[in-house]
């Protein structure tokens, strides 16, 4: 009766929430977003799960609510993946053209890639991506397909990312116990860049910041292709702990606090502004001083860009983002966020808005749900992807995204 | 490390008699490593078909194999004409391992004198009346089939013809090194590791000892075995040295992450320390041990080392069980032998109620620690500290800063 090949989930296990949502892809390969389920998470620590029991719980709530709201059986879902562990690095493989002609056949471009591909990793980790950029032929670089040049040798960067095997498992493990399926899994970072940033935008050069509740993601595009990617475990928790810690509160209140008065800098008015916190009684309990709190939070944000703009710097990226900085996550609401980091990367930093696919309203467009529908749409252009069967994995499809788009 | 000046009273009676006979062209550049004041007082014997190597090597015996049909060409990787030619001298090699109680072959197997010679040298041995230890490296994965299989080849001899065999396959080493590893750094890695069991070794039967490892011990946990051994080396200094060296133990690469340890029959552990070693880190290292390993018999040894100073060094060699021995082995063992040893299979008989896997998943009996430390790490506290240039970003940005609330 109904066919559900088309259908496309998204699911995001993060330290602040649990979120799946729903795509339907129609035969053109345009998705429509058509549900979304949350819970609160609260077995999650820096994005990676410590207590399996609750997060299950708080997994099956969220589908379930995403199912009712799409009228969908959900059966399979592309999970985000996200953890201090996880590093990137570049690998260049190289090969050299033996034929007599010096012509570039599809078995050469094979074959670099394969060697692109072949690095050391040890034994407790397992790659998540492996992503083409551009190749290289004869030193001439920038090359988006060489087959049919002549050369003498042809290289190929490749966009590696890593992580703990058992952890990455956990996370699928989990999943699987819920009777779902997970075709792949995704590094949120790369998830958010796709909801992120339009074709244009990563050709001119792009930063994409996802600050969640556990963990800071980062991924740079430049020529189209990702160049780097990072993640560290600080995030939005951090700021309520740095809050609970200096103005000597409990955390729930300073989560609170948080919201409420929360800003990037300390603003002229906070100067000896006093809050009253209330208790369950309506009483006040304790008196606090705005300025300390937005200074707290000040330096924690300020750090947070610093700790990406020196990793940018000393692999020589910041001279290749013409686009800008782009900032999303739970953690980016807070006010004034965006000219922090304009103050810290001295370029024009705006908020990422999830505009690549359809049937997102107001709603939907949320910084906390880029890393879900960016999971929907890598799953979609997975789909998409599937007739035709690249060789080249993930690159192959961004690659053909850009031509499309 | 080692002060060979030190009088060792206890042991000077019973000390063992101990040479190193290095054979081939790797076997030589292990024994050049290990001839150091270390090692004082043992004999070095160096057996290769090839006489540049020989000359470049401080041993102070030399046996070179030799005859007219190879025109100094050395065996040229063919492990049948090491093996022709060390049975030529036969009794050569048997007259060098006279007097000697325990022999130590070092040798790099899949080549040619490596694979021929130590099968044979550790049968002379044995002959001679010595306890035979291999302590023996397999080829790399991309060294060629002809070498892999030359070298399982005198391995599966040298399980036969030797007590004991200590053996690294050097494919192991890759989980070790990194990818910017250079060649050169990943041999010394393997010698290395070679090394560090020839020292465990070494240190139980020479070290005077807390508890004293006798050298009986050591026969009686290889001897007639004819096993592959696992072997680890770890150390570590500070307050929880001794928490800290059972985690390396147990995440070592040679004991397949502490898997080598369930499967063994048969467990070595030599601790060796500064005078600062207390009786409560050899029991909590020990105990670990004894829960890691489930039904294996362990042989333990501690020894003072005064210039080791906060270091805590643990050496451990795993047999593992013997399965099904082969039939020319047992025959050879009843026969020749007629020695009873407890093998891992009869003594899993006398404990059936034991589960086979230790408790792994059981609960750890962790030490739990005062939390002294001023700045609190609130919600972070238990979870792994994020890293960054050495700062732990989980205390607050304005502690670290010294921004001042006023």
């Amino acid at each position: 009766m109904f066919d559900d090949s088309n259908i496309v989930v998204g699911l995001e296990i993060g330290t602040s929430k649990i979120c799946a949502v729903v795509g339907e892809q129609n035969a053109d390969g345009q998705v429509n977003i058509i549900g979304l389920g949350q819970a609160l998470s609260s077995g999650v620590r820096k994005g990676e799960i410590c207590d399996p029991e609750k997060v299950e719980l708080e997994l099956r709530t969220a589908i379930a609510e995403a199912e009712q709201m799409a009228d969908v059986e959900i059966r399979s879902v592309y999970l985000g993946v996200t953890g201090n562990h996880v590093r990137g690095f570049n690998n260049r493989g190289s090969h050299v053209i033996v034929s007599a002609d010096r012509e570039i056949s599809d078995d050469d471009v094979n074959d670099v890639v394969k060697n692109a591909k072949a690095i050391n990793l040890s034994a407790e980790n397992t790659h998540i991506h492996s992503i083409r950029q551009n190749f290289i032929v004869d030193n001439q670089a920038g090359v988006t397909n060489p087959v049919g040049l002549l050369g003498a040798r042809l290289q190929v960067d490749m966009h590696v990312i890593h992580g703990n095997a058992n952890r990455l498992q956990n996370a699928i493990r989990l999943v699987r116990a819920t009777q779902l399926e997970v075709p792949e899994i995704v590094f949120n970072g790369i998830a958010s860049s796709l909801a992120l940033l339009t074709a244009e935008q990563k050709e001119l050069g792009a930063l994409v910041i996802d600050i969640g509740g556990g963990t800071t993601e980062y991924v740079v595009f430049s020529d189209g292709v990702i160049r780097h990617s990072g993640v560290f475990a600080v995030g939005g928790d951090h700021v309520s702990n740095d809050l609970a810690y200096g103005l000597k509160v409990s955390l729930t209140s300073a989560e609170k606090l948080k919201r409420d008065y929360g800003s990037a800098f300390v603003k002229e008015d906070a100067k000896d502004q006093v809050l009253e916190l209330k208790g369950n009684h309506g009483l006040a309990v304790k008196t606090l001083n705005l300025e300390h709190l937005q200074r707290i939070m000040h330096e924690r944000l300020k750090e947070i860009f610093e700790i990406i703009s020196q990793d940018l710097e000393k692999n020589g990226l910041s001279g290749y983002l013409r686009a800008g900085v782009f900032l999303t996550g739970g953690t980016s609401r807070i006010p004034g966020i965006d000219r922090l980091a304009e103050r810290v990367f001295q370029m024009n930093v705006t908020h990422g808005h999830a505009a690549t696919l359809g049937g997102i309203t107001s709603a939907l467009d949320q910084p906390e749900f880029a890393t879900a529908i960016g999971l929907v749409k890598y799953g979609s252009l997975k789909n998409r992807q599937r007739p035709t069967q690249s060789m080249f994995g993930f690159k192959g499809m961004v690659t053909r995204l850009l031509q499309r788009s | 490390m080692e002060t060979p000046g030190t009088p060792c009273l206890t042991v000077t009676t019973d000390k063992p008699n101990v040479k190193f006979f290095g054979v081939g062209n790797a076997g030589i550049v292990m024994l050049d490593a290990a001839n150091t004041p270390e090692f004082a007082g043992a004999a070095f014997v160096a057996v290769n078909t090839d006489a540049a190597s020989l000359a470049t090597c401080g041993a102070t015996v030399k046996f070179h194999l030799e005859n007219k049909l190879l025109r100094g060409l050395g065996s040229s990787g063919d492990a049948e004409r090491g093996k022709a030619l060390a049975e030529e001298q036969f009794s050569n090699l048997k007259d060098a391992c006279e007097g000697a109680n325990v022999v130590c072959i070092l040798a790099g197997l899949g080549g040619g004198a490596g694979s021929g010679i130590a099968p044979v040298l550790a049968r002379a041995a044995r002959e001679a009346g010595a306890l035979v230890l291999a302590f023996v490296t397999l080829p790399f994965d991309c060294e060629g089939n002809h070498r892999e299989q030359q070298a399982q080849q005198s391995l599966e001899h040298l399980k036969v013809s030797a007590d004991g065999v200590i053996c690294l396959p050097s494919q192991k080493v890759f989980r070790i090194i990194g990818e910017d590893t250079g060649v050169l750094e990943t041999f010394s890695v393997t010698s290395g590791l070679i090394l560090e069991g020839l020292r465990g070794v070494w240190q139980l039967l020479t070290r005077p000892g807390l508890i004293q490892v006798h050298f009986s011990d050591l026969c009686h946990l290889i001897r007639d075995r004819h096993v592959e051994n696992a072997f680890a080396f770890v150390e570590a200094t500070g307050a929880g040295r001794s928490r800290e060296v059972v985690e390396k133990i147990l995440a070592h690469p040679l004991l397949d992450e502490g898997r080598a340890l369930a499967e063994s029959g048969a467990v070595l552990v030599s601790l060796t320390a500064g005078k600062t070693l207390t009786m409560a880190e050899v029991n909590r290292v020990m105990s670990e041990m004894k829960r890691q390993c489930g039904q294996a018999q362990i042989i333990m040894g501690a020894a003072i080392d005064a210039a080791l100073g906060e270091k805590l060094c643990v050496t451990i060699i795993a047999a593992k069980q013997s399965h099904l021995p082969k039939l020319e082995e047992t025959s050879r063992t009843a026969t020749a032998r007629g020695g009873v040893s407890l093998t891992a299979t009869n003594q899993a008989e006398l404990s059936p109620s034991r589960p086979t896997r230790p408790r792994r998943a059981g609960a750890k009996l962790v030490q739990s620690q005062l939390p002294l430390s001023i700045v609190s790490k609130g919600r972070f506290d238990k979870s792994e500290p994020t890293l960054h240039q050495g700062e732990d970003l989980d205390v607050p940005t304005f502690l670290r800063r010294g921004v001042v609330m006023n």
